[in-house]
């Protein structure tokens, strides 16, 4: 059995989808996959509902400018003020293509690993309450441990 | 052995790979899987998908829209 390894830097819709729709196709290959969420990337982690949880003034700032959660991202391109996340959606919901909360319960459920990059979340203010269910925590010597392993590794 | 059947019209890129390998799983060696295929990009997916999982491609058809293939679990 191969391996793959996955840095999910990008909080965008795009990217995420592309990078979900990869990590479904090589667990059905029969690989180990592992995603590492980072920066922006940690935001498709968050939960959809507003979680309790103390946190700085700037931490909620934080929280309260960025996405929260794989629903609410935006496109890289052609966004036009969400116009053109809407429109995407709709397409891709026409055309039976599979949306990103699906995309992260399918990956789950074939036993793709994610792992939560630690720093990230304290720089942001991100607490595990509101990351969803079945997400590990580690920093980066993890994911270098997965990648020494991996033979493919891909930064999105 | 045992003959399976998957309906996998209308999914696109990775569906029909992932419905695949979800009952290829739960199959025994030897057992014949047949899956149904919309997605064009399937035709070539399943020739990699079991040169890379071990499985055996034993026919591939197109009709009335769809892919048609039967696999063998190695």
């Amino acid at each position: 059995m191969s391996s793959k390894t996955m840095i999910m830097f990008s909080g965008d819709l795009d990217k995420a989808m592309a990078g979900l729709i990869i990590a479904n196709g090589a667990a059905a290959m029969g690989d180990e996959v592992t995603i590492f969420f980072t920066f922006w990337g940690l935001n498709i982690l968050r939960k959809a509902q507003k979680i309790k949880v103390r946190k700085s003034f700037m931490e909620s700032m934080f929280g309260w400018m960025m996405p929260r959660g794989a629903e609410k991202l935006s496109l890289s391109k052609m966004n036009m003020g969400g116009m053109g996340t809407a429109m995407m959606k709709d397409i891709m919901r026409k055309k039976k293509v599979n949306s990103l909360p699906e995309l992260i319960g399918s990956a789950q459920d074939l036993g793709v690993k994610f792992i939560a990059c630690t720093m990230s979340m304290d720089v942001m203010g991100i607490k595990p309450e509101e990351i969803i269910d079945g997400v590990e925590y580690a920093g980066v010597a993890t994911y270098l441990g997965e990648a020494d392993q991996a033979n493919v590794n891909l930064f999105i | 052995m045992a003959e399976k059947y998957i309906n996998a019209r209308g999914l696109q890129c990775p569906g029909p790979v992932v419905e695949l390998f979800k009952v290829a799983k739960v199959s025994d060696s030897g057992d014949l899987i047949t899956i149904e295929v919309t997605d064009n990009g399937f035709k070539k997916d399943i020739d990699a998908w079991c040169r890379k999982t071990g499985n055996e491609l034993l026919s591939l058809t197109e009709e009335d829209g769809a892919i048609k293939a039967t696999i063998r679990k190695g």
